[in-house]
């Protein structure tokens, strides 16, 4: 069997909804955290897509694993193949990791894990202050980290589209 | 197959790819409030708060002295058409909560405090949660946030003389001609010789919300069961450093103290938005419930110590007004509480945390 020359379709539109959704979830928290007066608006938003992106992840995830990627080109650079491959796993695991923090966060924070008015998710850690001192800095250093991963990611599939012109931007923006 | 090679594109294109990157990235650093003019931040009011006196770390922020203490809630009949939260409907609920003064010094003497603060947090069996941060003042000093924060740069203590500059304070009151109401109550307030006679006011306006859907603006306050008995210049000045505390601790050992919560509807036209404007006192008004303590013990090994009673966390059946100095307190509030628990966690709170006496 040949290998696939596109990401198959649900892959294709997971990924382009959840980089909607994920660079929208990075405005949105790097927002809220310095606003004196939209937090609660903003934190109404942040926490029921944390939520979607945690869920549409696990769904991504299983997706990849049962469906291998189109391969890289071959010619290309070996520091390149690297870098693709370590981002495309920083990325998995910051989109799975980052909202299980957020959620654990709070409920080490003694915070109630409003979905929305009147839903709210049980804690996944018990009240405490150590715990909570340790993943609400984590929370928004990775929230930085995966920015910047994302901005590489970005800059790489232009630099695929643009100077390379090879097929990896297609296999991504187009099926068969 | 072979693949094609492809024909490569100039270098040149690494032009516009670096100016959608940079681009994004000067957004995303705008956004954090990293980079250009941005309004005032809840971390710029906490640094104003900070650099007045010298907090101690793991520490409130402000209102850093306080006691935790405990006990349970009784909705009367009354409260449960007003609004559909649970905590009107069940039998009882217990609570946790915290009194306060105010100052970033958690030894400050209790004759000192010019106002005192009482919060709690209600957890009902529908996993909802309320909490209640309430001050002893019957309305608040400045109608916004910046004038809050431009308040509390005016009272930072100059160096030369150890005492506030009157002359920025004049300023201040000058654009917010509001506190002078508020002057003119810290003046003339008697001071209670208990925090069990002394009343409570939640300051913003919340709405309650029924099981039509209809709400109601409101203000709530906490209206103590004892008679108030105001203490003397001279009983004040030979007040025990915590006699607060100490004397909540006596009166809990006899029995409960209470509180009737009550809450006062505005009128069409009142003002809903300002904390600085109390709505007469001829409005309707109702009991919803008793608050009744039980118990106290101190901040540094108590279920208070860890808590931010943050004034918009809200069962369904309770929501916040879009007055800003309530958006503000709940922004404030949570970075002085990311902040303390940082501290906590990373061993440098051993007073805070009790480990270690106080060297103040």
């Amino acid at each position: 069997m040949n290998p696939p020359r596109h990401f198959n379709l649900l892959a294709r539109l997971l990924h382009w909804s959840m980089a909607v959704a994920i660079l929208a979830m990075l405005f949105i928290g790097a927002a809220m955290v310095v606003s004196l007066q939209h937090r609660e608006q903003l934190l109404d938003l942040h926490r029921p897509l944390g939520l979607a992106i945690l869920l549409l992840a696990i769904v991504r995830l299983a997706n990849r694993l049962r469906n291998a990627p189109p391969p890289l080109p071959q010619d290309l650079p070996r520091i390149q193949v690297f870098m693709a491959k370590a981002s495309h796993w920083i990325l998995y695991g910051l989109m799975l990791a980052m909202p299980v923090i957020g959620w654990a966060m709070l409920s080490a924070g003694a915070y109630p894990v409003v979905v929305f008015d009147g839903f709210n998710l049980p804690a996944i850690l018990p009240h405490s202050a150590v715990m909570y001192g340790i993943l609400r800095p984590l929370h928004g250093v990775l929230g930085y980290l995966l920015f910047f991963t994302i901005l590489g990611h970005l800059g790489a599939a232009l630099f695929h589209a643009w100077v390379r012109r090879d097929e990896v931007f297609g296999q991504m923006a187009k099926g068969e | 197959m072979a693949t094609p090679t492809p024909r490569r594109g100039s270098y040149l294109m690494l032009l516009p790819i670096a100016g959608i990157v940079g681009a994004i990235a000067l957004a995303f650093a705008w956004n954090g409030g990293w980079i250009g003019n941005h309004p005032l931040k809840p971390q710029d009011m906490i640094k104003t708060v900070e650099s007045n006196g010298s907090p101690l770390p793991g520490f409130r922020r402000a209102h850093s002295k306080g006691v935790c203490f405990a006990g349970t809630f009784t909705p009367t009949p009354q409260a449960a058409a007003l609004s559909t939260a649970r905590v009107f409907t069940q039998p009882s609920t217990a609570f946790i909560g915290r009194f306060s003064s105010p100052g970033n010094n958690p030894y400050a003497p209790d004759a000192k405090a010019p106002v005192r603060g009482m919060a709690v947090q209600l957890k009902t069996d529908d996993g909802q949660e309320w909490r209640v941060a309430m001050n002893s003042f019957p309305f608040f000093a400045v109608s916004t946030p910046e004038g809050f924060n431009a308040l509390n740069q005016a009272m930072r203590p100059d160096p030369a003389t150890g005492k506030p500059d009157p002359e920025k304070l004049k300023a201040v009151v000058a654009q917010h001609p509001e506190l002078l109401k508020f002057q003119a109550w810290s003046k003339t307030a008697p001071v209670s010789d208990s925090f069990g006679n002394t009343r409570f006011n939640g300051v913003n306006a919340f709405h309650l919300i029924d099981a039509k859907g209809a709400e109601r603006a409101v203000r709530w306050s906490m209206r103590p069961r004892l008679p108030m008995v105001a203490l003397s210049p001279e009983q004040l000045a030979k007040a025990d450093v915590n006699f607060l505390s100490e004397d909540l601790a006596k009166r809990l050992a006899s029995g409960p103290v209470l509180y009737d919560m009550v809450m006062q509807f505005a009128a069409p036209g009142d003002p809903v938005l300002d904390p600085t404007k109390a709505w007469p006192d001829t409005r309707p008004e109702t009991t919803v419930g008793t608050f009744s303590l039980t118990q106290s013990g101190p901040q540094v090994s108590g279920a208070c110590r860890d808590i931010n009673f943050d004034p918009l966390i809200l069962p369904k059946g309770i929501a916040g007004t879009a007055d800003p100095i309530l958006h503000a307190r709940s922004a404030v509030y949570s970075v002085s509480f990311n902040r303390r628990e940082r501290e906590i966690s990373s061993g440098k709170a051993l007073d805070a945390t009790g480990q270690k006496e106080s060297t103040r």
